[in-house]
């Protein structure tokens, strides 16, 4: 089969299950089986297309649907080809995830709006990657948009969800906007829908301009980029952790596609500026530091996840805004390095993230709540969800042999090679962006100690973390396929850079090419031997050996003396002991309280004096800067706005009688 | 090495550290401290003059560098830590804005320094054009140290090293300015220096504190 | 496969050394506080007990406490045998190159914060928590200073970068000073050392590294402890072979490779000397200046890079 059939095959599985998730609402147990089945179904499909896609020149098709005088263009290249790559892998796992995630969520209430709407997220999803003209690409867009929105407020009864989802929804439908503004000029350049008529017009360099920053807007917007990332610390923690991992590792990375696609594809990046890579490494940069920032301030687990998903989009965009500048001067082997750099990252936090959430979505259902205030030592009750919840987390903070390191290394290879580019502004400005890629990887790794310290380690805070159930053998098996492929993508990176250089080749004709792997599959040699060059197996090895030797020891040496722990001497330890969560990140809290300003308070009651303390109760919040000094005053401003513009709506009959008058005249005046 | 080779190497070192000298300036917390550091920025350039003029053979430089080591280096120091003793001024700097943010600032100001300097650097035949955009980043310097201080004192020790970065400027890019300039403009920098100290005297006098903010309230 | 040999006899030369190293600094500090100090094989004898001994685990302490230790000791073994010691071109430096090293140190460090926060008491959520918050704010110095060599190496290879400053010849290269003050000032944080860390201590509110380990005993607190050792062997001949690596052997003959060995030995010792005069000198500094700290020592590796561009590049 074609690639473009198993794409066909991809959504027409993923409309069935759909069909299914309607038809079937009266046997939850038979729906909740058909669908995952039916969606696991449809990312295998996704895969192969995927990898069809990559491997194999484009394949495209047409379905007479649509508007009349424009069908519906798909098209399967190598960029679809990756990102459907990046989707069936993820939705694969999430589907195996599902089916013992649901189970025990449907024990509690309804679940056929999700069967009716995850279905119709992941053909939307689909539909954009496949996208070749306009039109199609905005009805698919909108129906994810929409489809997640209902996924978002699935649990409406709580008022926080609603807010978020609404927040969701507004800011959806204003990218939504921004990116039809981006077609728009398109469009009026190309003289048609069709992409390939938008991929052959000239843009003058305003228009050009134009364009990319509407897609900026739009695509960063969806992404969840600084400044536009405040819907996503709230509509990720508010849906059920199965459709926060595929939004998480899948939506924002088609958002990434649409970028792609706009940006390097359709105006192409002979027509970009030199400030555009520019704008996207600041806008990056701002991204990574600051996601990780917030993210250390959350005391929820999910809402930690999801700024951190902010900080890796920024991670992603450094890569892409390194590509671009390169390209811009002329260097398209180097924009190559940044591209795949960014490619491989999109995939491999598409693999932790989702492991992410997944476990967290354990937590949930074993804990009873994802406060890291009430979680602790989950990994004496939990062992097999720490594990992996290990796994993910040593990924994410990007330390070998994971596959979070090997993008990030390429990503500071691509930083690197700046002198190349000759004593511009650029050259000194991009070692600034390196350091901050350092300082968000450090601060990572930060945040995941304490993700993993507070949630796993310690002694239970409260009865239910006490008491906690390990998750069923469904999600073990749905959280195993990322862990794996973390591991593998960490340590054969060779095999994936051939199959990612495709897209470098179609986009900008330049590729890595045969020095990357050139030496054998054992070394990664981005550029050339002597340059820089890595060798996960090494690693590996050393740490299987260490690994071996404690299993020897231990077995060896066999029962261990227990006793209570030291603490220097402290006796009678309890779970109100240990550091909370917004301990841990205190010196940090303190050192960036500019960044955070905090707000703090300190209740005390005491016996009468004030030295015979009663109770001390200490409460910090932290704020989204951004939220109070961006998103506020354009709410306040918008709403000043109605109240001046009310006034129309107040007017006597002759008031409305002149309006239509005018509108005529106006009208009149226009078209003759 | 020859010797316009071990002038230009000096004269690089020089450079790089006339702009750790002005970071220090920015990131001081003491007084005493402060005015230590400005002293050394005197002695570097007394080191400097002294170099050019052996190596160029301009024996007023000499003077120069006599001049720029009795002024720069201990006169002025010493003037002025005699003010702050006598006026019992605050031994701490108070930055305006913290002190973090003032180096980071400092550190975009020399990359925008760098970058206008880049077209003067391409027109430039001297030998030591690189100097230029170092120049322009300490003078650059000096005036951030000016906005971001509330005393007096260091915005007069933040004046006096603009003018140490200008004749840094002119003696490594041009080999030294004319004599009779020199001797000139050392002469204004010390009464300019007595006058401050007679006017700060005044205005503490008036308004018991050389905290600028309140020169700005009504009396 | 001559060259493979050499690499493993340099790793277990570092590994084998770096006590030795640590009883040294000791040695010079106690000289210099008028003490007579231990002997140079105390730190020998030490790990040999603690070999011994057996370990005590407190109640509910999980695998990741046991495992730590483990892979602390191989991380950092690693990356000790990365470092071109003697010879500058070696087999494992390819497999690894600058940022690969970071990294290596930074898994020994995410384990050791994980295995301090596996016991659930103050001291070791307070340890892991400083020490993560400190170790962010140096990785963007320590990257930097070290993309200052990378960037006039074009490589971020270790041997490529000391091949570099070999044939740079003996001008004086500010951005080189720069970044040499820079990573001084991180290789004392990371290591632990007086001003940042007192590694002598054990008074609960000034420990950083010390709160982390508090509930390790026996072979377990061994292997933590000979790693620590290691990182300061490793820091130290970083130091010394990216900046000043004139006597390293470029070919593996045997003279060149003894005069290698002496010159190493030789700067080791005047580095010791310099530290343990400079850890008798200084007192350790508040933990909220530790910050400032590394914020200065990320300016100075800034201006290194700014100096590079601006001063040696040019147009």
């Amino acid at each position: 089969m074609s690639g473009m059939s198993w794409a066909l095959a991809a959504l027409s599985a993923a409309l069935t299950a759909f069909l299914a998730g309607i038809l079937l609402s009266a046997t939850p147990k038979h729906q909740r089986r058909l669908v995952c089945a039916l969606l696991l179904l449809s990312a295998l499909a996704a895969l192969a297309a995927g990898l069809a896609g990559l491997l194999s020149a484009p394949g495209e098709v047409r379905l007479p649907i649509g508007l009349p005088w424009l069908a519906m263009h798909f098209r399967l290249d190598a960029l679809g080809g990756f990102f459907l790559l990046v989707l069936g892998l993820l939705l694969g796992a999430t589907a195996l995830y599902s089916v013992g995630y649901l189970r025990q969520l449907g024990s509690q209430r309804n679940l056929t709006p999700l069967y009716i709407f995850l279905p119709l997220f992941v053909i939307g999803m689909q539909g954009v990657m496949l996208a070749d003209d306009a039109y199609t690409f905005m009805v698919f867009w909108e129906l994810m948009s929409v489809a997640s929105y209902f996924l978002v407020t699935f649990e409406h009864e709580q008022d926080g969800h609603r807010k978020a989802g609404f927040l969701y929804l507004l800011m959806a439908h204003l990218g939504g906007m921004l990116i039809l503004g981006g077609f728009a000029i398109l469009y009026a350049a190309g003289g048609s829908f069709e992409f390939d008529a938008m991929r052959a017009a000239a843009l003058t360099p305003l228009w050009a301009s134009l364009a990319f920053l509407l897609a900026m807007s739009g695509f960063g917007m969806k992404a969840g980029m600084m400044p536009l990332h405040a819907w996503l610390p709230d509509a990720h923690p508010a849906a059920p952790s199965n459709v926060s991992a595929l939004m998480s590792g899948i939506m924002i990375k088609v958002a990434i596609f649409g970028f792609l696609r706009m940006i390097w594809d359709l105006i192409g990046l002979q027509q970009a500026h030199w400030w555009w890579g520019g704008l996207v490494l600041v806008i990056g940069s701002t991204s990574a530091v600051g996601g990780i920032l917030f993210a250390l301030q959350q005391n929820e687990l999910k809402r930690v996840l999801a700024y951190s998903s902010v900080e890796n989009i920024g991670i992603i965009a450094i890569g892409l805004g390194l590509g671009m500048i390169f390209a811009h001067y002329n260097y398209p082997s180097l924009a190559a390095l940044g591209l795949v750099a960014a490619l491989y990252h999109s995939l491999n936090h598409a693999m932790f993230k989702g492991l992410l959430f997944m476990g967290a979505g354990a937590v949930m259902h074993g804990a009873h709540s994802c406060d890291m205030g009430q979680l602790g030592g989950l990994i004496r009750r939990m062992p097999r969800t720490a594990a992996l919840f290990l796994i993910g987390c040593i990924s994410i903070s990007a330390l070998p042999p994971f596959n979070g390191f090997v993008s990030e290394w390429l990503t500071f290879q691509a930083a690197l090679m700046a002198p190349q580019l000759q004593g511009t502004l650029l050259s000194a400005l991009i070692p600034f962006s390196a350091a901050m890629l350092a300082l968000a990887g450090a601060l990572a790794a930060a945040c995941f100690v304490k993700v993993f310290g507070i949630v796993f380690q310690g002694t239970p805070r409260s009865p239910a973390a006490a008491e906690a159930r390990e998750a069923n053998a469904w999600m073990q098996i749905g959280m195993a396929i990322p862990a794996a492929l973390c591991l593998l993508l960490g340590i054969f990176p060779a095999w994936m850079l051939p199959l990612i250089d495709a897209v470098p080749k179609a986009l900008i004709h330049a590729e890595l090419g045969a020095s990357a792997t050139g030496n054998a599959w054992l070394w990664l040699t981005p550029i050339a031997q002597e340059r820089a060059s890595y060798s996960p197996l090494i690693v590996l090895m050393a740490l299987l050996l260490a690994g071996c030797t404690f299993l020897v020891i231990h077995y060896r040496y066999g029962k261990k003396r227990r006793t209570e722990p030291w603490s220097c001497g402290h006796p009678h330890l309890n779970p109100r002991m240990q550091y909370t969560a917004a301990a841990f990140s205190q010196p940090l809290r303190r050192i960036f309280s500019d960044l955070y300003q905090p707000q703090d308070k300190l209740l005390r009651s005491d016996h009468g004096h004030t030295l015979l303390v009663k109770r001390l109760r200490y409460q910090v919040h932290v704020q989204d800067l951004l939220w109070r000094h961006l998103y506020l005053p354009v709410k306040r401003f918008s709403e000043w706005l109605t109240q001046r513009i009310d006034w129309l709506h107040h007017r006597p009959i002759h008031g409305y009688l002149a309006f239509t008058f005018v509108t005529l005249l106006l009208l009149l005046g226009l078209l003759l | 090495m020859t010797q316009p080779g071990l002038l230009q190497q000096w004269v690089v070192v020089a450079a790089a550290a006339m702009l750790l000298i002005m970071f220090a300036l920015l990131a001081q917390r003491h007084m005493r401290a402060l005015l230590r550091w400005f002293a050394l920025q005197g002695v570097l350039l007394a080191l400097t003059s002294a170099l050019v003029a052996f190596v160029a053979g301009v024996p007023e430089l000499y003077v120069s560098a006599l001049l720029a080591l009795l002024l720069k280096g201990l006169v002025l120091p010493w003037l002025l830590w005699r003010i702050v003793l006598r006026l019992g001024v605050h031994r701490e700097v108070e930055p305006l804005v913290n002190i973090s943010v003032t180096l980071l600032l400092g550190a975009a100001l020399v990359l925008f320094a760098f970058y206008v300097s880049l077209p003067i650097e391409k027109l430039s035949q001297l030998v030591t054009r690189n100097i230029i955009a170092i120049a322009l980043a300490c003078v650059l310097l000096s005036m951030l140290m000016m906005i971001t201080r509330r005393k007096a004192i260091t915005q007069v020790v933040a004046f006096l090293s603009l003018e140490n970065a200008l004749f840094f400027t002119a003696t490594a890019a041009t080999n030294g300015m004319p004599l009779v300039v020199e001797i000139g403009v050392a002469f204004d920098v010390l009464i300019a220096a007595l006058i401050f100290g007679l006017f700060f005297f005044q205005i503490r006098r008036t308004f018991d504190s050389l905290d600028l903010e309140h020169l700005e309230e009504k009396p | 496969m001559n060259l493979w040999l050499w690499n493993l006899a340099e790793a277990v030369l570092m590994v084998g050394l770096a006590p030795l190293a640590t009883a040294l600094v000791k040695l010079f500090k106690a000289r210099l506080q008028n003490r007579r100090g231990p002997s140079l094989l105390q730190s020998y004898r030490d790990l040999a007990k603690l070999f011994a001994k057996q370990p005590v685990l407190a109640e509910h302490a999980s695998w990741i406490f046991r495992l730590a230790p483990y892979v602390i000791f191989a991380a950092t073994a690693l990356a000790a045998a990365i470092v071109p010691v003697i010879l500058v071109a070696m087999p494992l430096t390819a497999a690894a190159d600058v940022i690969a090293l970071v990294a290596l140190l930074a898994l020994a460090r995410f384990f050791t914060a994980l295995a301090a926060m596996d016991v659930g008491t103050a001291f070791g959520g307070m340890g892991a928590s400083r020490e993560m918050t400190f170790a962010a704010l140096s990785e963007p110095a320590m990257l930097m200073s070290i993309f200052v060599l990378s960037i006039a190496a074009h490589s971020t290879n270790l041997s490529a970068m000391i091949d570099t400053v070999l044939n740079s010849g003996l001008g004086l290269r500010p951005s080189l000073a720069f970044a040499l003050a820079a990573l001084v000032m991180v290789a004392i944080a990371e290591t632990g050392r007086i001003p940042v860390d007192n590694p002598a201590t054990h008074l609960e509110l000034t420990m950083v590294h010390e709160a982390m380990i508090l509930e390790y005993s026996g072979r377990y607190l061994a292997l933590i402890e000979w790693a620590n050792q290691i990182k300061l062997l490793l820091f130290a001949t970083l130091l010394l072979n990216l900046f000043l690596p004139w006597g390293i052997a470029q070919d593996s003959s045997l003279v060149s490779v003894l005069i290698a060995a002496g010159a190493w030995l030789l700067k080791l010792l005047l580095l010791f000397a310099l530290l343990s005069l400079f850890e008798t000198w200084m007192a350790k500094m508040r933990i909220f200046r530790v910050p400032e700290y590394l914020g200065l020592a990320f300016l100075l590796a800034i201006l290194g890079i700014l100096s590079h561009y601006i001063l040696e590049v040019g147009v």
